[in-house]
């Protein structure tokens, strides 16, 4: 029998083949040859045999047949063996497999064995993949390493620690004697794995973290030492000294500053000196200072310190290189709430931001610019957003459209303004808002008295020139349907349409293959509406007739309820009807100010009905310079005679005014 | 950290170190849609990315790309760090790397990444210490067959 092909041999032949046919023939070739080597139990090979199958598993082949093999890697004496063997177990094996817990005994022995490199391979595979049962049977071996003086299997022990800690959290315990002078170790490596080890335990435990306050002052001196020393070239990284640890340090001093008065104060002066002397020309500087500041706004620092760390936020934001802009956003994002004015400052480079070519960087811009609008800024952010709502992305535009809609509701300087915005919103990016946005547009629209006219006057506008956008054309529609009579009576400056113009449009929504289903009930509810507020009540009634039949049920029912409407509750129309009498009040105000919000509300008895149309305005000019009519339909079937119940509330001069009256002096006629 | 990735241009997978327990099948599934992703970033993009419910660090070196999934307190910055101290390590051991020897070498890779990083922290800032283990470690490849318990630990 043939010694097996080297690893290195069988790389270079697969990588000849030209197709992926010919790999998988190879890739076979060689599986069936491993195969029997294995099932010959041949030692000598086996190390050989299990590389090569891990190539052809990184490859993407199937390579679970090795998994026994690995195990008795693990099991031989021979380092090389072990080596393979170990990281077969890495790459193949994983704890929902059973065969995994045979390597329980393996590792305990090697954790033992007196080669410090062979100890080393059980710790990291241990640490890399250890599962629950295997953490409890060994965490007693972890823990005897973790007190050894062997730096490099200490430091090792360290992690495992860690990894068995996450696995089975109720070990921490067992584990806390051996961190007992952890810190006074001078290897870098074991210093540094250990503040990762006391880092773990008090962030899983209130207790470990109390009893752990007391290292804050010596991490401050280790910190301090890593700052002040010499050059080091061991440990150098672009001028600084062991930056992964100082990281590290950090870290754990948020966790131990974090709600405790005493520890923040023992590391307010070393955290404003490496916010201050840290190197900023390259990465490496850059991560130390943005651990500092997540460090510094965590903890309970000094107001001073806490606007220096913005200030370095702000910094990163002018930066260059795009990753530190990227943590800075990250960063102001997390601080916006708490320190909401100090962020402020730096408003107009986060909204440069929201110009970044790249993709994260403009995302975070935009929730921070959000969360940055007030009531004093809220015209030139609104004008910097609708203008990144233009030209985003569309993976942005429904967040985006939401924000300013929310923005806009919280802060809006006017009513015509917060029209203005929701009409840029819906004719930009229309049909990227939500599907919720409609009803609550309906109701912020209906809620704006006097700016119907003005609201449905734009709306028909921006129907004429696009119909494609289905939100905008949804609100759209809802307002022509009940404030077309606005829209056709000339109220705005602009030149107004005729009531079979606007017909026209609706009609024109209801068969284009751009509207949706949804629109399209927009669409013919709001021509059934024009019935009482327009006069070409055949054509409507024609429209409607035709949509009886359609195929779409939503519209068919509507439309047969509707013709409904039109055939027993015509009466109710303003044609002559004897039983129905046509009211029309005229309200004039001869104070000296204006009656604004002017509502008028009528009650009558339970044998009439009542139907009161929209009022002309809601602004009651003051000293008559003009009225307010409005036109109610009363009917009287029983012929009795009519009293009412009126109700008129405005505001003047700042004040809620409301009046009652009764109105009981109906000339007979109007209801004989 | 959860795991690390070594990728071509191509997409095809020279190193895969997995700290987070996942069957063979997920991890192809992350590995195949997240190499898919990073390789449409366009260059002058930022290095890091929200994936899925991860945060990626990621940077290419030469053909290969290195790729990290962390967790979400991990600072990106020092991440960045790791991995170029890792391609520096790779660099000083096959003197001045490229990918061909990845592929050709890829045991040690893997064994020069588990003495840099262990269940996905760093284990050793020390460049110098991190080299002399592997070199101790492969001296002791060598002589494997019959000096292993002569072998003291010290």
């Amino acid at each position: 029998m043939p010694a097996p092909i080297r690893l290195r041999e069988l790389i270079r032949t697969i990588r000849t083949a030209r197709t992926q046919a010919e790999e998988r023939e190879m890739i076979q070739k060689e599986c069936a040859a491993i195969r029997s080597s294995f099932r010959e139990e041949d030692n000598t090979y086996r190390c050989r045999n299990v590389a090569k199958l891990l190539y052809m598993h990184m490859l993407g082949y199937p390579a679970h047949f090795g998994q026994l093999e690995c195990l008795k890697l693990i099991a031989s004496q021979k380092f090389t063996d072990k080596r393979i063997g170990y990281l077969g177990a890495m790459l193949l094996l994983d704890e929902r497999q059973d065969v995994h817990l045979l390597m329980t005994n393996c590792i305990k022995n090697d954790l033992n064995h007196s080669t410090q490199y062979v100890q080393g391979l059980a710790l990291c595979t241990l640490g890399c993949m250890g599962s629950s049962e295997m953490c409890r049977d060994l965490a007693g071996e972890v823990e005897k390493l973790l007190k050894t003086s062997n730096s490099y299997l200490r430091k090792k022990a360290a992690l495992c620690a860690v990894h068995v800690i996450r696995k089975v959290p109720e070990l921490m315990e067992m584990f806390l004697p051996a961190t007992k002078n952890l810190l006074s170790e001078k290897n870098h490596g074991v210093l540094h794995t250990s503040v990762v080890l006391l880092t773990e335990m008090c962030e899983r435990s209130p207790d470990m973290l109390a009893h752990f306050r007391k290292l804050v002052p010596q991490l401050v001196r280790i910190l301090k030492n890593l700052i002040m020393s010499g050059y080091s070239p061991e440990h150098d990284v672009s001028g600084i000294s062991d930056p992964f640890l100082q990281v590290r340090i950090l870290r754990l001093l948020r966790i131990l500053g974090k709600s405790d008065d005493d520890s923040s104060e023992a590391m307010n002066d070393i955290l404003a000196q490496v916010a201050t002397n840290t190197e900023t020309s390259k990465n490496v500087g850059n991560a130390i200072l943005y651990e500092t500041v997540l460090t510094i706004m965590d903890i309970k620092s000094e107001s001073g310190l806490r606007v220096l760390a913005i200030n370095i936020l702000g910094r990163f934001l002018l930066n260059n290189d795009k990753n530190i802009r990227y943590v800075a956003l990250t960063s102001l994002l997390k601080t916006v709430q708490t320190d909401h004015n100090a962020v402020q400052r730096h408003r107009s480079t986060i909204v440069d931001c929201l110009k970044d070519l790249d993709v994260s960087i403009k995302r975070r811009a935009m929730e921070l610019s959000f969360a940055l609008v007030n009531g004093n800024n809220i015209r030139g952010m609104m004008k910097e957003l609708l203008y990144f709502l233009d030209s985003c992305d569309p993976e942005f535009k429904a967040d985006c459209a939401s924000g300013v809609f929310l923005a806009a509701e919280k802060y809006a300087p006017s009513k015509r303004w917060h029209i203005d915005t929701i009409m840029r919103v819906l004719t930009t990016a229309g049909s990227y808002v939500r599907d919720d946005s409609v009803p609550n547009l309906i109701q912020l629209i209906t809620n704006s008295v006097e700016m119907h006219a003005y609201t449905v006057q734009r709306l028909y506008k921006a129907l004429l020139d696009d119909i494609s956008q289905q939100p905008l054309v949804q609100v759209a529609s809802w307002c022509i349907g009940e404030y077309g009579d606005l829209l056709v009576s000339g109220q705005c400056e602009e030149e107004e349409p005729i009531q079979d113009e606007v017909l026209d449009v609706l009609e024109g929504l209801l068969v284009s293959n751009l509207s949706t289903p949804v629109t399209r009930g927009y669409a013919l509810t709001a021509i059934m509406k024009l019935s009482t507020r327009f006069s070409s009540v055949n054509r409507i009634k024609k429209v409607v007739s035709i949509y009886g039949s359609s195929i779409d049920v939503e519209l068919q029912q509507r439309a047969v309820e509707y013709n409904a409407l039109f055939k027993k509750y015509d009466h109710m129309r303003a044609n002559p009807n004897p039983n129905i009498a046509v009211i029309t009040i005229h309200a004039s105000n001869s104070t000296e100010a204006d009656m604004t919000d002017f509502v008028f509300q009528a009650a009558v008895p339970k044998t009439f009905q009542l139907q009161l149309l929209s009022p002309s305005s809601n602004v009651v000019p003051a000293l008559n310079q003009g009225t307010v009519t409005q036109v109610i339909r009363v009917l009287n079937p029983q012929k009795q005679q009519l009293r009412m119940r009126i109700k008129l509330t405005y505001t003047l001069k700042g004040s809620a005014v409301q009046d009652l009256a009764e109105v009981n002096n109906f000339p007979p006629q109007s209801w004989q | 950290m959860q795991f690390m990735l070594l990728f071509s241009r191509q997409g095809k997978l020279r190193l895969q170190k997995w700290y987070v327990p996942l069957s063979d099948k997920e991890r192809k599934k992350i590995s195949r849609d997240l190499v898919q992703t990073i390789l449409a970033r366009k260059p002058k993009m930022c290095s890091f990315l929200e994936w899925r419910d991860l945060k990626i660090v990621y940077k290419r070196y030469a053909s290969l790309y290195f790729c990290c999934a962390v967790e979400d307190q991990d600072n990106e910055l020092i991440t960045l760090e790791i991995i170029h101290r890792y391609v520096e390590l790779l660099d000083k051991y096959f003197g001045s790397v490229c990918e061909l020897d990845i592929i050709f070498n890829f045991e040690k890779a893997y064994f020069i990444l588990d003495e840099f990083l262990l269940g996905g922290e760093a284990q050793e800032t020390s460049k110098k210490n991190v080299l002399k283990a592997i070199e101790q470690a492969d001296l002791l490849q060598e002589v494997s067959s019959f000096a292993v318990d002569r072998f003291s630990a010290h």
